[in-house]
């Protein structure tokens, strides 16, 4: 049984009878974390697609990959924590429209099917180049990726490039919906204090462009470092930019929510101040706010408007992306755990601490974050992280005045 | 094939002639296809409408109330000694598991002016034998409160729910449907009462139900049978012979807990002190 609800560590004042048990616990943790990397690869994608930054160029391809594979594992927290897994298609079948939570069938497949096809229209040329030279299983293979197609002509690829244009718009406001409504599945929880906020998704969504751009950058110079391939500075920086930007944001609107809060005294205040001072001290001031907030802003600022050298910024720009990314997994466990601390009783606390073993326990946990990276290597062996012919296509997609014929240079 | 033959051979006008026959054949498919589908999607509200029907036909009661019946729980909280019998006969009727709580009762201790100490060790099941332990001073009240499902007319558990699995009856009664419940406790995060947990065998949402497998056969809930004081009464409010709708008639200050929310419970409290939350 405690596997399977991980119990409440004691209690402090009075607290409802059923309000011992945390329900939400670790893959709840996971799953909005997972989705919010999801949404954010994707939109680093789409800075440099639709929004034209330039720099971004390298990472475009790969960002969506990344999103891809953690999209693929973005359901697995969800399936894990439900009491009835067998039964979670009915969500999709029979959805309660008042519900939050019963929009995920929809937005998750639509998202998915929009990213799907991005992925298989950019890189339909080098599929196609790989089925004619394949033979045997790999032919196959590459057959069913292609969909039997092997029109790369001139008017075909134009076809793909307006499609994939299309595509790269409708993604945009689908990313932002996919990790909105999860942070709307908190705000609309009018019975918890911590939650019930209209600022809650858009957190949630600032986060996410934090961890998915954060995620990307730290991916692309680790995986180019480990390969001995160059790093592009540009993309870096232009990485780090907007990681300070939207993080700023980010910060600023949980400090904003904590201060109005404080400022307005009311009962949802002693609540907040209850927790914050209390069973979350330590997880939300010195970690999320000081170690994990603080530390990564004047870093970056530092990076970003004083004279550091290319090699130091790379590393201490992955060190902020590191400590971002881990900010984002505490700002979801404060939200997530810390709401369910607060008893409905108004007059008292859990603790709470995950245990490693079990359903919901650690290990799980850590499976499940390390599942999205080896999807990730396996898509690698299909769809190239950094192809030259991809990124030209790209370059195509998104600089509309190139004559439309120009070709691909797959296999060159 | 059939089609072929039937048009008299392969010729051009058979040829359109099957081809017609295929496009009709092919639409045929569609539609069946189309509407087998909307019966996958909808089966939830089709068993609702079935129900609803039946529900009609045995109750004789308008399409709005087809019991005819508007049922309300009244809890006294001046008549409670805290015994903890209410939640024994809970417990026995639906065999709760340990550490999980269908129905509590609350005792409050006041001392001074604000000074407010609550507990309710065990949900109140072993009564309170012993004094509070964080109560070193004199007290100036003690009383007991039961809790339970307050059976909103707004309940956010129904609003929640991804799937439907909680609904609320014609009669008014908020009810899970175990069989298609999830278990992704949404609803217990939703509810600001606490009200409900999620069973550990079952795996699904469970709650306090008023007994409405007893009320359906024309018997009290088990809580309300089992208090020896009379704190807890249910009945029909509307039926001006029962008990409830006596007490709930006379200009008597009745409350219900949270108001704030919204959530418009059925659960009503006769002396209820600003104290309780």
């Amino acid at each position: 049984m405690t596997m399977l609800f991980p119990a409440a560590v004691g209690a402090v004042g009075y607290v409802f009878p059923n309000d011992l048990h945390v329900h939400w616990s670790l893959m709840i943790v996971l799953y909005p974390y997972i989705t919010g990397l999801v949404a954010g690869a994707f939109l680093v994608s789409a800075l440099y697609r639709v929004f034209g930054v330039e720099s971004l160029r390298p990472v475009a391809s790969f960002a969506l990959l990344f999103a891809l594979a953690f999209l693929v594992c973005a359901s697995l927290p969800l399936l894990v924590h439900l009491g009835h897994p067998g039964r979670a298609f009915s969500m999709f079948l029979t959805p309660n429209p008042s519900s939050a939570m019963a929009g995920f069938g929809y937005i998750y497949a639509a998202y998915g099917i929009v990213l799907a096809l991005e992925i298989f229209f950019l890189y339909r040329p080098h599929l196609v180049e790989r089925w004619r030279r394949s033979r045997g299983v790999k032919h196959l293979g590459y057959g069913l990726l292609t969909m039997a197609s092997d029109d790369l002509s001139p008017e075909a690829l134009a076809l793909d490039r307006r499609i994939m244009s299309i595509l790269a718009r409708l993604g945009i406001p689908l990313a932002i919906l996919l990790h909105g409504y999860v942070g709307f599945i908190f705000g609309g929880i009018k019975a918890n204090p911590l939650w019930a906020s209209p600022l809650t998704p858009v957190v949630f969504v600032l986060s996410a462009c934090c961890s998915g751009v954060a995620g990307v950058m730290l991916a692309y110079v680790l995986l180019n470092r480990i390969g001995g391939r160059p790093v592009s500075q540009a993309c870096v920086d232009t990485s780090l930019k907007y990681l300070w930007g939207f993080f700023a944001l980010t910060f600023s609107l949980e400090m904003l929510e904590v201060l109005f809060q404080a400022y307005m005294g009311t009962d949802s205040w002693e609540a907040l101040r209850l927790l914050l001072w209390g069973p979350l001290w330590s997880s939300f001031w010195i970690w999320q706010v000081l170690i994990l907030s603080v530390v990564p802003t004047l870093l970056l600022g530092i990076l970003i408007l004083g004279r550091v050298g290319p090699g130091p910024r790379t590393v201490l720009g992955s060190l902020s992306a590191v400590l971002i990314l881990l900010q984002v997994f505490f700002m979801r466990w404060n939200t997530v755990i810390g709401g369910q601390l607060y008893s409905h009783s108004e007059r008292g606390m859990v603790m709470f601490r995950p245990g490693w073993v079990g359903r919901e326990g650690g290990f799980v946990a850590l499976g499940l974050m390390v599942l999205p990276l080896v999807i990730l290597f396996v898509l690698g062996r299909i769809f190239p992280f950094w192809p030259r012919e991809v990124n030209d296509f790209l370059h195509v997609v998104s600089a509309r005045d190139e004559e439309p014929d120009r070709r691909l240079g797959i296999g060159n | 094939m059939a089609a072929r033959t039937a048009s008299g051979g392969n010729g051009p006008e058979g040829g359109r002639d099957a081809d017609l026959r295929r496009r009709g054949f092919l639409r045929l498919v569609l539609s069946g296809a189309v509407g087998g589908s909307l019966l996958l999607v909808i089966p939830m509200g089709a068993a609702r409408l079935l129900s609803g029907a039946q529900e009609d036909e045995e109750g004789g009661g308008t399409s709005n109330n087809p019991a005819g019946r508007r049922y309300v729980f009244v809890v006294d909280v001046t008549r409670c000694i805290g015994c903890g019998t209410c939640c024994v006969a809970d417990r026995n009727e639906f065999m709760v598991p340990d550490g999980y709580y269908r129905t509590w009762v609350e005792r409050y201790v006041i001392e001074g002016l604000d000074e407010v100490h609550v507990d309710s060790p065990q949900g109140g099941l072993n009564g309170f034998a012993q004094l509070p332990e964080a109560c070193p001073g004199v007290a100036r009240d003690l009383f007991f409160v039961p809790k339970l499902c307050n059976m909103c007319a707004r309940p956010s558990c129904v609003q929640v729910c991804p799937v439907g699995a909680t609904f609320r009856s014609r009669e008014g009664f908020v009810l899970v449907d175990a069989k298609r419940c999830v278990g992704c406790a949404y609803c217990v995060e939703a509810c600001p009462y606490s009200a409900r947990f999620l069973h550990p065998l079952h795996k699904t949402a469970s709650k306090c139900t008023w007994c409405f497998h007893r009320v359906h056969k024309g018997l009290e809930p088990v809580c309300v049978r089992a208090c020896p004081t009379g704190a807890r009464m249910f009945g029909d409010l509307d039926d001006p012979d029962s008990e409830v709708g006596r007490l709930l008639s006379r200009p008597e200050a009745v409350a219900v807990l949270k108001p704030e929310m919204g959530n418009k419970p059925s659960l009503y409290y006769l002396g209820l002190r600003r104290e309780v939350i």
